[in-house]
């Protein structure tokens, strides 16, 4: 595969904090215009994978490129959701100030040319999301899955090229995260973006996604979902015997690794 | 109503109290928004002892409180917006400031009148110079809030995605607390060093509860706190009773009457929603 294709290109990439190791040695290549889920247990670097994409942290070793260029930091051809994102209740503005601080958030001084524009762009982000109903109440009151809609919106309010979205799904119902995951694949589609959602199941992600990143004992995994997610890839990774089950509607389920997040120091 | 402006005391105190009325008001709503309300409460405390200090070295306690709020605004500034232990931090420090300035106070044997100012605010005693300076420093905060509106309003909504847009976080942290120390200096000249929560923060309290647009809940909150100001000014010049009690007063009462007006508002459009269905 060339890089023009690629959205992402790693060769030989490590990550880290100071002298603490994150992980090392990923040498993967994400095509422009795909879908990938990144996966792997609390801890392994998943975020830490998204600030290095994002330039809020440098590679420790190793090559690395987003969108054809080394990461900088404020990349406007990048729409971002970060982690853990819900806001307070009390939160006093609209949603529809919110996404359009997507638009100018960045820039000095208060708006002042370009209103309409903005207002347009604003508009026409919430609605391709889906969130007209509900974009002049207050962001702090609406429900987890609206939220998430309108900071999706935010996202692709400046007409990026790639979403990076870290646990999108976290805070929502299984009815929602299937509703939010199939708009992000439509509206991925439609504009030919290149989707990296961070995830902890992969069940509601299956049916749109082209690969899976798998991040777990310092090392990262890239493949197509069929290819990852089998009872012999995953005790690799994860070095640990791990099973993968499906059921009649083809969710999967992956048994033992529970027991291993869940009770790491045993 | 003549009366009322006949004095040069009193067309000194509406003048610095307009001003600082509209600085309070503006700032107050990232206040708000930022959840660093006790972070201002903090700073005039933390200002008394520098107030105080000044007093003992003989020089103005405008400096002083200057010095220890700026200080102490840039430090929690740094500290970041996410820190947990934060507001356990700022109230340590607070704490022991309040001692310093107790001490202080002892060691200015004889003058409480000066201590009892900074505490209480003494806006019937602003010169025409304290106005000039009281203006300059006013329409330099406000400037500076304008410059930093919309990257402080992004930071102060989401840390994380604004950092990621290439926003400087914790610059305007800091830059934010220092404006904060400025506003809260020039406030304390009106209510003083206690207070400061009622300019600063009830107004805007209030108006985030009639809007969740930022624009207008800065206007609402400027307004509110020009009508407390120049109300509190207008009854207190009719009556032996301090400005500062009229102040605060009006805020809590306002306050009052909108959070009890809320739940009644709610319980009546619900009536009237079932009534129709």
């Amino acid at each position: 595969m060339s890089d023009d294709a690629a959205a992402i290109v790693a060769r030989d990439l490590s990550a880290g904090y100071g002298a603490r190791p994150v992980w090392s040695q990923a040498t993967l290549s994400i095509p422009k215009g795909s879908f990938t889920a990144i996966l792997g247990p609390n801890g392994s670097g998943k975020s830490t994978l998204v600030r290095l994409i994002l330039g809020l942290l440098p590679p420790t070793k190793g090559f690395v490129e987003v969108l054809g260029e080394p990461p900088r930091r404020g990349n406007p051809r990048i729409g971002y959701v970060p982690q853990g994102s819900h806001f307070d209740p009390e939160l006093s503005m609209r949603g529809r100030d919110f996404v359009g601080l997507g638009v100018d958030g960045h820039r000095w001084g208060v708006r002042v040319t370009g209103r309409a524009n903005a207002a347009a762009a604003v508009d026409t982000s919430i609605a391709s999301v889906g969130a007209r109903e509900y974009a002049d109440r207050q962001l702090g009151r609406l429900s987890g899955g609206e939220q998430q809609r309108l900071l999706l919106a935010q996202a692709l309010v400046g007409g990026p090229s790639m979403l990076l979205l870290d646990e999108p799904l976290s805070h929502l119902d299984v009815r929602n995260q299937q509703a939010i995951v199939q708009l992000i694949g439509d509206v991925a589609r439609a504009r030919g973006l290149t989707v990296l959602l961070i995830a902890h199941d992969v069940n509601p992600l299956l049916p749109h996604i082209d690969h899976v990143l798998y991040i777990a004992h310092g090392r990262l995994e890239m493949g197509r979902p069929a290819e990852i997610i089998t009872s012999e890839s995953l005790s690799r990774i994860y070095s640990s015997p791990v099973e993968v089950l499906r059921d009649s509607r083809g969710r999967v389920f992956v048994v033992g690794l529970e027991e291993e997040v869940s009770h790491p120091h045993e | 109503m003549g009366d009322l402006f006949h004095y040069d005391f009193m067309v000194h105190a509406f003048e610095a109290g307009t001003v600082i009325a509209i600085v309070a008001g503006a700032i107050g709503y990232f206040v708000v928004l930022r959840g660093s309300a006790f972070a201002a409460h903090a700073l005039s405390h933390i200002g008394f002892a520098g107030a105080t200090g000044a007093v003992v070295l003989s020089l103005n306690p405008i400096i002083g409180l200057l010095a220890f709020t700026l200080g102490a605004g840039v430090a929690i500034g740094a500290l970041g917006n996410r820190l947990r232990s934060r507001d356990v931090t700022i109230g340590i420090v607070l704490a022991w400031t309040l001692g310093l300035g107790v001490l202080f106070i002892s060691l200015y044997r004889g003058y409480a009148t000066q201590a009892y100012a900074l505490l209480f605010g003494e806006i019937l005693g602003i010169s025409s110079t304290d106005v000039i300076v009281t203006l300059v420093a006013g329409v330099i905060t406000l400037v500076a809030v304008v410059v930093i509106y919309r990257p402080l309003l992004f930071s102060s909504v989401d840390e994380d995605l604004a950092a990621a847009r290439g926003v400087p976080v914790t610059a305007l942290s800091v830059a934010f607390m220092a404006i904060l120390a400025v506003a809260v200096t020039e406030a304390v000249q009106v209510v003083g060093v206690l207070l400061i929560f009622a300019l600063i923060v009830t107004p805007a309290a209030i108006a985030v509860r009639f809007t969740s647009r930022p624009a207008l809940a800065i206007a609402t909150g400027i307004v509110l706190a020009l009508a407390f100001t120049w109300l509190g000014l207008a009854i207190a010049f009719y009556s032996p009773h301090p400005v500062s009690f009229f102040i605060t007063t009006l805020a809590f009462a306002t306050y009052v009457a909108v959070r009890i007006a809320e739940p009644l508002r709610a319980r009546m459009t619900r009536t009237a929603l079932s009534a129709s269905a």
